[in-house]
């Protein structure tokens, strides 16, 4: 990728990020923790990797996206609306009563959502239906679904990785956002599901280790995966909880919690210094 | 499938059969959690293997992936026993499949206590009570295998989540093929009365019937209706009994509690008053046994119908 491209992108995941800060914080609640540490990701997948129509958001041959970590949904809602999905500015209205921005997400009010999500380990199951009905259909749209690494002790997502494994769903893209933190501490420490490259190269993955935040990996890793025949891909994407603002940079309190003026001011000034 | 009056089918055969009759008319997968020779889609992935997919004994996974099927266009048929789809996938139901309203049909066979020698642990008498908190899903309990394969049907033609509730055990085929109308929503007046209703549901209608006949011996005149969808239950058929008979007595395979009966008097107690009492499992687990005694057991009996038939008009006012 060349260095253009990627000062694009790292403005674009830079613009996610503010979106991110100003609905949690408008919200004064929701999880920007994890939703800064998909930031990249999602930015790369929503603008150069995925085949959609923000005019035509249930055109049947796009690609899908399930967010399977749904509570990350503020990240989902500021590339979606930066796609131009709806207006940027409901961005503000996150979680409010009159809004289609639900605190997780759903599928029926906002456009662009594939899959109503928010109760962890269902989205990676769902994307396996998506990605069946894909080969069922005849069709080449490729099914991409973010897990959290927390989010991976629930024991059905390694029900969904047999079966993305035993029905060969090598359109299916499993991205594990790696950052080591979920509410209660290190993932190491509250419940270790490492080594997590291994477990998903044991049930049948053909699993790739990448630095979340280098779009030069997230390219290659994307790319990597769309050769790949007869098994599903994982992307292992290590990441930093909370990138992108200091003070919330690894830090599990900034799981669920959201900036008060003063901690907003502080990240944003942050963030737009970077632009 | 020729299902005749008075031949025993249990509605879990008549659930497989339909899967394979109406797999030409109809755009479906059919899923199942390693319980296919049981829930009887088997005969549906004998027939069409290319449309079957067993998940292995993963329920929770098997429902949503039957919704992401539904959200990609497909229609799913999603299959176990009734304890593990209601029970245990509740939460996947709930959230994959209700709350964005896809297309999955849930096929839960081995509802009630009519199991048999399996004993507590597979006998689901919660299933329906679980299933009604979930708004927009739509419940089936079909009376015979007449009513379930044209309930399956029904199922196809319908857009949206369904959740259909068969039996292991065989039991009579009391409607006639020939005649049949299923109807969605609608309740069917089986039997004309006048001093009690007794509404059933699933295999409990039958009973319902021979009750009636029992207490019309007594001079007592029933009225006898079959509710085969319990969610959205047919609210005027029910208050035209209660205005018609002053009493009701609910009959189902099914703890009394936030089943049929629930239902019944929840649209009785809101809209028109009147004595309602409930046949049922009355709170309790199952045990092992064969079935006929564990429905003497259970009180699931015609004559506990219409010992409770006869309650409910003793509470007239």
């Amino acid at each position: 990728m060349n260095e253009a491209k990627i000062t694009e992108l790292k403005k674009l995941a830079t613009e996610v990020r503010l979106g991110i800060l100003e609905g949690v914080h408008a919200a004064a609640s929701g999880h920007p923790g994890g939703s800064l540490s998909i930031a990249d990701i999602l930015t790369y997948l929503y603008f150069e990797e995925m085949n959609v129509d923000p005019k035509n958001p249930k055109w049947e041959d796009r690609d899908r996206f399930v967010l399977s970590k749904g509570h990350c949904a503020p990240a989902l809602y500021t590339v979606l609306a930066l796609k131009g999905y709806f207006p940027r500015e409901e961005i503000a209205n996150l979680r409010q009563i009159d809004s289609f921005l639900q605190g997780h997400p759903d599928m029926k009010g906002t456009p662009g959502v594939d899959m109503s999500t928010g109760s962890l380990g269902m989205g990676i199951s769902t994307a396996c239906g998506m990605a069946l009905a894909a080969k069922l259909n005849g069709k080449s749209y490729r099914t991409y679904t973010i897990v959290g690494d927390g989010e991976s002790q629930e024991g059905q997502v390694w029900e969904a990785a047999m079966f993305a494994a035993h029905y060969k769903l090598d359109n299916l893209c499993l991205i594990v956002d790696w950052n080591n933190l979920q509410i209660d501490g290190k993932i190491t420490e509250v419940m270790n599901p490492t080594p997590h490259d291994k477990k998903l190269e044991a049930f049948g993955f053909h699993v790739i280790s990448i630095d979340a935040h280098d779009f030069n990996q997230i390219e290659a890793a994307l790319n990597e995966a769309k050769t790949v025949k007869g098994k599903p891909t994982a992307i292992i994407a290590k990441s930093v909880k909370g990138k992108g603002v200091s003070f919330m940079e690894d830090q599990a309190s900034w799981h669920g919690s959201a900036p008060n003026d003063e901690q907003y001011a502080q990240a944003v000034a942050e963030l737009k210094a970077t632009i | 499938m020729a299902y005749k009056i008075g031949d025993k089918v249990a509605t879990r055969e008549a659930y497989g059969n339909a899967l394979v009759e109406l797999a030409d008319k109809y755009d479906y997968v059919v899923l199942d959690a390693d319980l296919a020779a049981a829930t009887k889609t088997g005969v549906f992935k004998k027939a069409h293997p290319e449309r079957f997919f067993d998940c292995g004994i993963a329920e929770g996974n098997m429902m949503c992936v039957a919704a992401g099927l539904a959200a990609a266009g497909k229609m799913a048929f999603a299959s176990t026993f009734a304890m593990f789809a209601a029970g245990r996938a509740f939460e996947q139901v709930r959230n994959a499949i209700g709350y964005p309203h896809l297309n999955v049909k849930i096929g839960a066979t081995h509802a009630g206590i009519t199991v048999g020698e399996d004993g507590a642990t597979h006998q689901c008498n919660e299933d329906i009570a679980t299933m009604r908190t979930i708004p927009g899903m739509t419940i089936i309990n079909p009376a015979d295998a007449v009513e379930a394969a044209a309930a399956v049907e029904a199922a196809m033609a319908t857009y949206g989540p369904m959740y259909m509730r068969f039996g292991r055990f065989a039991v009579p085929v009391i409607n006639d093929p020939a005649t049949y109308k299923f109807e969605l929503g609608k309740g069917v007046n089986l039997k004309d009365g006048s001093d009690v209703t007794i509404i059933a549901t699933g295999l409990m209608v039958s009973m319902a019937i021979e009750a009636a006949k029992t207490l019309e011996a007594e001079g007592i005149s029933a009225r006898v209706i079959n509710i085969h969808t319990i969610k959205p239950i047919d609210k005027d058929i029910i208050l035209d009994a209660a205005k018609a008979t002053g009493a009701i007595v609910t009959a189902e395979e099914h703890n009394i509690i936030g089943g049929l009966g629930s239902a019944v008097a929840e649209v009785i107690g809101e809209n028109y008053p009147v004595p309602v009492v409930r046949v049922g499992v009355e709170d309790k687990y199952g045990h092992s046994g064969k079935v006929p005694p564990l429905l003497e057991m259970y009180g699931l009996t015609p004559a506990n119908i219409v010992a409770k038939a006869k309650a409910a008009i003793a509470l007239k006012k």
